[in-house]
């Protein structure tokens, strides 16, 4: 990788969010650490339910009301934004430098309102800008999402859901954030326009060099902008690897099943099917939390394996590489 | 069983459209959701319907299964005209078809358990007394692998995980020993690890069963593996029919060749270039395009041609045909 | 209803919830004493009035108001006697007998009335009496004599001659010392009724009845025809208690099946329920039922009838049908018509269960509104013409000005039953939203 694009953008160490529910406290994200290079596409992967939506909802701070723990530390270019107060970090952060794409935001979009004013209203809020100032600005952003410019006056139900998700995602892009956390963005949208979405994701990394935290459950459509690979399960990391080992060469036994179970359009491999379920996070188990549903558990298990680094800059959780890579 | 060619369901020129919401007694228009579509399906063949959103496949499901009237063509099903059946024979007939629908949760009745939900069929068709149900009750859960029953038959659907749930709606389906299944983009609302072992388990069913599966769905690359036979979908029409293996190695019509490139695997090299992909939306089915329905997005359109006559059914290899003017002997 | 049972399990953990069903639980025993202790037809006759009703006061109030009196209000003393009880002194075809009714009177206010219930047997000549006022200092008084007849009341309270010879009232006059009439000091101590009564034949006899009628009655006082408002509030209980759950339960369920049925059907079956229900929400039903109660019948069950079928039609309809558009799309019910379930079953099996949890709350807090409304309608004199009910005691209250003229127990305790029912309903209705509802439900 090119000396420019190593130096860190966000490091997170040590994220938790906890809720409180009727039955007990799920811990969403549990101790989850990694970090993100500047104009590089992380993606989280997990199952629903693995707690990768509310890493993004702690990044960004904006935890849920029955949130009993949001804590850790978050450093944007060096500074501690964790630590920040709530006015600062809004002023400061929230869209100009971290901005989101919700899941399903594209049915979120205000109906009574144009497209273009409702993508330029960030750029009014944040910055304070003229709405003919923050359109023109916007209008430049819808050609590089690959809306047309007339789209601009149109209101949401105008628009077709491709479209619409483009839209979402001029919205986080148009303060220029140099950071941009994308929550399952094409996961309702049909093969072709998935496709569009992420070759314009691409477009916008090269272009604007923007990084992304890309958060999804699907294994092939994250193979399309993934430089690290960022493996979730049961609130915690399991494995994080740069996209090249993940998808070629898996190392946790969770990566390697994963990607067993993905039907392949152009090889012949038969997809299985991983067994069980992932544990209740009501009550996680305390040794390793992929243990029971494991094929390689063995004694050391029943404890609760730290992120281990292997070949230099892969992390992966499991015992089978306390003792470097394993082939 | 009779021989293995037997046809099951033969659908002929059918068209299912939706009358707009009229203005008085002016017609505004109609969606044309199915739109002249014909084909013949086996017993104990699992064909896929594949197709973007709003390409009709859903809607030729439901004209199938009785729940939409076809605006004209005919459905045959076991050699009977589904239009001429009366109320009774549509009760039989619903019996001989079962249905998997996409949301599993959704599917069931929040307020029933699993065995009332599994003994509602019954009921409605008058099947046996209480012992026979409860045996055959019992009987489709362990065909689905939900066993052992007791586990199961006093749960609410709420307390089933995605997966379970989904065996609970293919176990209901099955409940009547229908002859053909219908499973409307069974999987796409569960979790990818779960995918598998439900397609599997439909698949496994099938074969047994010797049922035949009308499997619909948006994602090519599961087709390969649980499927003989694809038909793609575009704006209303079947342009393409082939065997799975023939279609993704040789796809006849750009619609087809589009859907594929479009189709990411899990590839690390898919991060550094751009895909090809055709331009435009899906047209309206309100005012589809004249001619070939994919010729305004299409790169090899041909004009004065495409955009004139709506192509036949041509047929570039034995088993294959492509509703596309490029291959027009 | 699976749904339903959690829910009603965690009810125990909703303190208002508890205290409703106590208050529920509290009308209901008061209900079922009310009907085994006095019998329909036994409710009936007293409310019906008159003669049984004569040994009590009028307008007197409830016991309770002496809890916050600095000086005890009277309450009634009876006192009896037969001429057979006492020793006669027989002469030549007639007799004479002194009947003595003796009494301590304790209380630091005058009575309210004083009566005196003569029944003499005789053939043709009844006895004559002379009646004689006994006062503790020694004092005595000729009252007057009579010759009464077979059921003889002498109103001493009401006698204008012993009024103006005493120049005081005379249940007041009476009482006291001559000197302290003024200052209305009651003079305390043991007094005496003498009945001096000559009977002019053999088998002649006499029964006497004092009563001082006091100021205060029972836990809920009388009203203006001395009928005790305790059994208008027992018995109110039962009946409001039926009317409101009859009501609320034939509106709910006729409402949501014809609202399910329209939304199941659609087209212009869903467009006449639509429109017959705007039409019906304009009319005012409270006029509706004031003209029925006026040309036609006054029935409660006629009332009730006429309730729950303009209740029927009513916002419910438009609430019920928002409710149940989405679940007509839901992929259950599709798959239910995929498997040959009919339209009967879809909308009462299908469609109906899955609203139901989210009904229940408000079904709970619908049924203390037509509580009200049966109330409102008796005190607008449309109540049942025989049922005993509080909206009928609210009636009489305000028919006899009662909060002018300071009876204002009258008006209370009826009020305090409603309210009662109100609450208790509501707070559990509340509770039941709560659960039912979680989206309510604070995190």
């Amino acid at each position: 990788m090119p000396e420019t694009l190593t130096d860190t953008l966000l490091r997170v160490e040590g994220l938790k969010l906890h809720y409180r529910t009727r039955n007990g406290v799920v811990r969403a994200v549990d101790d989850v650490s990694f970090d993100i290079r500047r104009n590089e596409a992380v993606v989280v992967l997990g199952e629903s339910g693995c707690g990768k939506s509310s890493l993004a909802k702690a990044l960004l701070r904006i935890p849920p009301r029955n949130t009993q723990e949001c804590s850790g530390k978050v450093w944007l270019n060096g500074t501690d934004i964790m630590g920040m107060n709530e006015e600062k970090f809004r002023k400061e952060v929230r869209w100009s430098e971290i901005s989101m794409v919700m899941q399903a935001a594209m049915n979120a979009l205000n109906p009574v309102v144009r497209v273009g004013e409702q993508v330029a209203e960030p750029l009014c809020l944040h910055r304070g800008w003229s709405s003919e100032r923050a359109l023109k600005h916007a209008a430049g952003i819808f050609s590089l999402v690959g809306i047309p410019n007339d789209f601009m006056r149109r209101y949401p139900f105008e628009l077709s859901g491709g479209m619409r998700q483009r839209a979402v995602l001029a919205m986080a892009l148009v303060t220029e954030p140099s950071l941009v956390i994308l929550d399952e963005p094409t996961s309702a949208l049909d093969v072709l326009t998935q496709a569009n979405i992420m070759n314009v994701l691409k477009r916008i990394k090269r272009e604007m060099g923007t990084s992304f935290i890309l958060i999804t459950h699907d294994v092939s459509t994250s193979s399309e902008i993934a430089d690290r690979v960022a493996l979730m399960y049961a609130g915690q990391l399991v494995e994080f690897s740069n996209a090249d080992d993940f998808f070629r060469n898996p190392a946790h036994p969770y990566s390697r099943l994963l990607m067993a179970s993905v039907p392949r359009l152009r090889q012949v491999i038969r997809p299985e099917h991983i067994p069980g379920q992932p544990p209740s996070m009501l009550s996680v188990p305390e040794g390793c939390r992929f243990a029971d549903r494991c094929p390689s558990r063995f004694e050391r298990c029943v404890k609760n394996p730290d992120l281990l680094k292997i070949n230099g800059d892969r992390e992966v959780r499991c015992w089978l590489y306390e003792k470097g890579l394993k082939s | 069983m009779t021989g293995d060619n037997e046809i099951v369901v033969s659908v002929r020129d059918l068209h299912t459209w939706f009358e707009l919401r009229r203005w008085g007694i002016v017609r505004v228009g109609n969606v044309r959701a199915v739109d002249g579509i014909s084909f013949d399906l086996k017993r104990g063949e699992s064909v896929a319907f594949v197709g973007e959103s709003g390409c009709g496949k859903s809607t030729l499901a439901r004209t199938l299964l009785g729940l939409h009237i076809p605006t004209s063509g005919k459905v045959f099903f076991e050699g009977i005209n589904m239009q001429e059946l009366d109320r009774k024979g549509l009760l039989d007939y619903r019996a001989r078809v079962g249905f998997v629908q996409q949301d599993p949760y959704g599917a069931l009745p929040p307020f029933m358990d699993v065995r009332r939900i599994l003994r509602e069929p019954l009921i409605i068709h008058g099947v046996g007394d209480r012992k026979e149900q409860e045996s055959r009750i019992r009987e489709s859960m362990e065909d689905v692998r939900l066993s052992p029953p007791e586990e199961f038959l006093h749960k609410f659907p709420h307390m089933l995980s995605g997966g379970q749930q989904q065996r609970v709606v293919i176990a209901r389906a099955l409940m009547l020993k229908p002859s053909m299944i219908i499973a409307d983009e069974p999987v796409s609302m569960l979790d990818a690890s779960v995918r598998v072992e439900i397609l599997n388990l439909l698949r496994n069913i099938q074969k047994t069963r010797q049922l035949t599966l009308a499997f619909i769905t948006h994602d090519l690359s599961t087709v390969r593996y649980f499927a003989e036979r694809v038909f793609v979908m575009y704006a209303g029409r079947i342009v393409e029919k082939s065997t799975v293996d023939n279609l993704l190695e040789h796809p006849a019509h750009p619609y087809t060749r589009a859907l594929l490139d479009a189709l990411p695997d899990p590839d690390p090299e898919n991060a550094a270039r751009m895909r090809e992909l055709p331009s435009g939306e899906p047209p309206s089915l309100i005012d589809p395009p004249s001619g070939c329905r994919f010729h305004p997005r299409c790169p090899h359109a041909i004009k004065g041609l495409c955009e004139v006559d709506i192509p036949p059914d041509f047929e570039p290899g034995e088993g294959h045909t492509a509703a596309c003017w490029l291959h027009r002997q | 209803m699976n749904r339903f049972m959690t829910g009603l399990r965690q009810i125990g953990q909703y303190p208002s919830a508890m205290a409703g069903i106590l208050v529920i639980l509290f009308l209901v025993g008061l209900s079922l004493y009310a009907v085994f202790a006095i019998p329909y037809r036994q409710a009936l006759d007293l409310w019906r009035g008159g003669e049984i009703w004569q040994d009590h006061p009028r307008n007197a109030a409830p016991a309770w108001v002496n809890w916050f009196r600095l000086n005890n209000l009277p309450s009634t003393i009876i006192v009896e006697k037969s001429s057979a009880d006492v020793e006669s002194e027989n002469f030549q075809g007639w007799s004479r007998v002194r009947i003595p009714l003796e009494f301590s009177y304790t209380y630091d206010e005058f009575p309210s009335e004083m009566n005196l219930f003569l029944k003499s047997r005789f053939q043709d000549k009844g006895p004559f009496i002379r009646l004689f006022w006994e006062t503790p200092d020694g004092r005595e008084i000729l009252l007057g004599g009579h010759r009464p007849r077979l059921s003889h009341r002498v109103a001493l309270s009401q006698d204008r001659n012993l009024e103006r010879r005493l120049d005081a009232p005379p249940h007041m006059a009476l009482l006291s010392l001559p000197d302290d009439i003024d200052k209305r000091k009651v003079l305390k101590g043991d007094y005496r009724l003498v009945i001096d009564a000559v009977f002019f034949e053999e088998e002649s006899s006499l029964e006497t009845k004092f009563i001082s009628y006091g100021r205060v009655h029972g836990p809920a006082g009388t009203d203006h025809q001395r009928r005790d408002i305790m059994v208008a509030l027992l018995w109110g209980t039962p009946i409001a208690l039926a009317f409101g759950l009859l009501a609320a339960v034939g509106t709910t369920i006729t409402t949501l099946i014809i609202a399910a049925t329209g939304v199941w059907f659609g087209n212009w079956i869903d467009a006449a329920i639509q429109r017959i229900t705007e039409v019906n929400m304009i009319l005012p039903m409270l006029p509706i039922l004031v003209m029925v109660g006026a040309l036609y019948s006054r029935s409660i069950w006629v009332m009730l009838g006429v309730v729950v079928l303009l209740g029927i039609f009513s916002a419910g309809i438009k609430m019920y049908r928002a409710m149940l558009l989405p679940i007509r799309e839901s992929p259950y019910i599709e798959a239910a018509r995929a498997y040959g379930a009919g339209h009967s079953r879809i909308i009462l099996r299908y469609m109906i269960p899955r609203v139901l949890p989210v009904l229940i709350p408000g079904f709970v807090t619908l049924i203390p509104t037509f509580v009200f409304l049966e109330a409102s309608l008796a005190v607008l004199g449309l109540g049942d013409p025989v049922l005993p009910t509080w909206g009928k005691v609210l009636h009489d209250a305000q028919g006899e000005s009662a909060l002018y003229n300071g009876y204002y127990y009258w008006v209370i305790s009826p009020a305090f039953m409603l309210m009662l029912t109100g609450l208790g309903f509501a707070m559990l209705g509340f509770a039941l939203d709560r659960i039912f509802n979680p989206r309510l439900r604070s995190i």
